[in-house]
């Protein structure tokens, strides 16, 4: 698999890599993906003011998973719930230049800012 | 001096030894004769050159010359053992037996038979990678015409008890194939000790040319029959019609050759720099997994899992070494290792895998750099992974409700 110099650039410097405190009223996470497929998301999202402050991920996967959710990192930050909420997979796949076989990953970028955010409300008692 | 980037995937391929394509040279453009020309000295020439490539395979595989079919590689090898058997004996029977862990040029095939109406037992094997004789006993019927088992492993390089297979075919008076490209020039291979009927091999998994290979096909005690699946002008008794490739049988004979008088030593060495490669990489990262038989396998093949990281990100961490991985993501069908899978590796854990193949040019410096350089990618991707977060924390990964896609 030959990989674009941005999924490599993720890869070798990944961005936000980390975690914070699950327990944390203000941190949503999500979990998404299974070992079984060979890849796993979890994004943590540190909301304050309806606004994201800070991000941070985990993954098992290929390169392009790692690089679809260390790009998903950078982009919610600063962003409130409903801006995060609208970032499609297929601006991720187009700003790394994912091949097709390699689209699931940023499927799974975009379902692991989705979990997170639910995961907040449910904590926070949001609709 | 080490000098990068590294090639430790020796089963996918191997360099021409130097000394191989010296000895093809001179045959591709001054003896550059048809070696089915009988009437001028060009073709005795080429005649004489393959003759000899003829005598050095049979030599390194205790048969007869004649008893050696020139073919484009072990993929044409084993299409025709199985076809060819299949279509002979069809009067006989139309039961075929081979293993789950076989390369795709038997299992493809194989698939194509069934379609035809045959019918294939596919052998499961244990969890060492290895096949179970009493299953082989008792999976033989009265139909049953060919049992195809592969010599050693292309993955996880195991060696299947071969001289016992060939016992069990011989006292039901059933042809026994073997599919040998990874393990001929590899480790002693002798058709007679070991009751092979039919034998696969190829040149280019021996330092010698891409593009050749053979089939040995027994002519005594039994004579094998094979309706060939190229017509033409009668080459290889019949079996194989087609010009011969001289430059490259003449290259296969000559690797053969060389395999046969350095392959004690070479074996010796390269199993003790595995091993130095297995405990650096053991000794330093916890949760690894030594796939397939620990020492029922080539020299040349380590494969193991790394629990919580995936392979192709792993190969990735590895770009200056050239390896290979059981990983989905390193495939066009997004499954993981059917190999793998067959020994009853979890998926997860196949994802995870790498195979490191050892050859005649890997030096102690490689050896050292690789494992430094997995246990650092490792360990790196291990930060990186929630899967190794969550075990570290105690949480059982098994019971966990992981959303599938």
């Amino acid at each position: 698999m030959s990989y674009s110099k941005k999924v490599i650039d993720h890869y070798n410097n990944p961005r936000n890599m980390g975690s914070l405190d699950k327990a944390d009223k203000e941190v949503g996470t999500g979990v998404v993906g299974a070992p079984e497929c060979g890849d796993v998301m979890k994004l943590q999202l540190k909301i304050s003011g309806g606004i994201i402050e800070d991000a941070r991920f985990k993954t098992f996967g290929c390169g392009s998973a790692i690089a679809s959710s260390s790009l998903a990192t950078e982009w919610v930050k600063g962003k409130t719930l409903d801006e995060a909420f609208q970032i499609k997979n297929t601006e991720i796949v187009n700003e790394l230049s994912l091949p097709p076989v390699k689209i699931h990953c940023s499927v799974l970028a975009e379902d692991a800012i989705k979990a997170a955010i639910a995961d907040y409300k449910k904590k926070n008692d949001i609709a | 001096m080490l000098k990068l980037p590294i090639f430790m995937d020796y089963h996918s391929t191997t360099p021409v030894d130097p000394r191989v394509l010296e000895a093809m040279l001179p045959y591709f453009t001054q003896k550059f004769g048809n070696a089915a020309s009988k009437n001028h000295s060009f073709g005795w020439e080429a005649e004489e050159a393959v003759n000899k490539a003829r005598e050095q395979v049979a030599q390194l595989i205790s048969c007869h010359p004649k008893e050696v079919v020139f073919t484009s590689g072990a993929t044409e090898s084993d299409n025709l053992a199985l076809k060819g058997v299949a279509s002979m004996y069809r009067e006989k029977g139309n039961h075929i037996i081979t293993a789950v862990t076989e390369h795709k040029a038997i299992l493809d095939t194989a698939k194509r038979l069934e379609k035809e109406g045959f019918k294939v037992t596919y052998l499961p094997v244990k969890p060492d990678g290895l096949i179970d004789l009493e299953l082989l006993k008792s999976s033989i019927t009265d139909q049953t015409i060919l049992i195809s088992i592969m010599m050693a492993n292309n993955e996880i390089g195991v060696i299947q008890p071969i001289a016992e297979i060939g016992q069990i075919a011989k006292e039901r008076g059933i042809l026994f194939h073997t599919d040998a490209a990874q393990a001929v020039g590899k480790i002693p291979v002798n058709v007679e000790a070991m009751g092979i009927d039919l034998m696969s091999f190829s040149g280019h998994k021996m330092y010698g040319p891409k593009g050749i290979g053979g089939l040995y096909v027994r002519r005594k005690n039994p004579r094998v029959r094979l309706l060939p699946m190229m017509d033409g002008g009668g080459h290889e008794r019949g079996m194989r019609s087609g010009t011969l490739n001289v430059p490259m049988i003449v290259g296969l004979g000559e690797a053969c050759e060389i395999s046969g008088k350095e392959m004690i030593q070479e074996g010796l060495r390269l199993t003790q720099m595995r091993k130095k490669l297995q405990d650096h990489i053991m000794g330093e990262l916890d949760e690894v997994y030594l796939n397939g038989h620990p020492e029922n396998r080539l020299p040349q093949n380590l494969n193991m899992s790394f629990a919580y990281v995936e392979g192709e990100s792993l190969l990735m961490g590895l770009k200056e070494i050239a390896l290979s991985s059981g990983s989905a993501c390193t495939t066009a069908t997004l499954e993981p290792s059917y190999v793998l899978r067959a020994l009853g590796v979890g998926s997860d854990l196949a994802h995870s895998s790498l195979r490191f193949g050892l050859g005649r040019f890997t030096t102690d410096e490689e050896i050292e750099y690789v494992g430094k350089k997995v246990v650092e990618a490792v360990n790196r991707l291990r930060e990186m992974s929630p899967l190794y977060e969550m075990a570290k924390e105690g949480i059982d990964l098994k019971s966990v409700q992981w959303t599938e896609h």
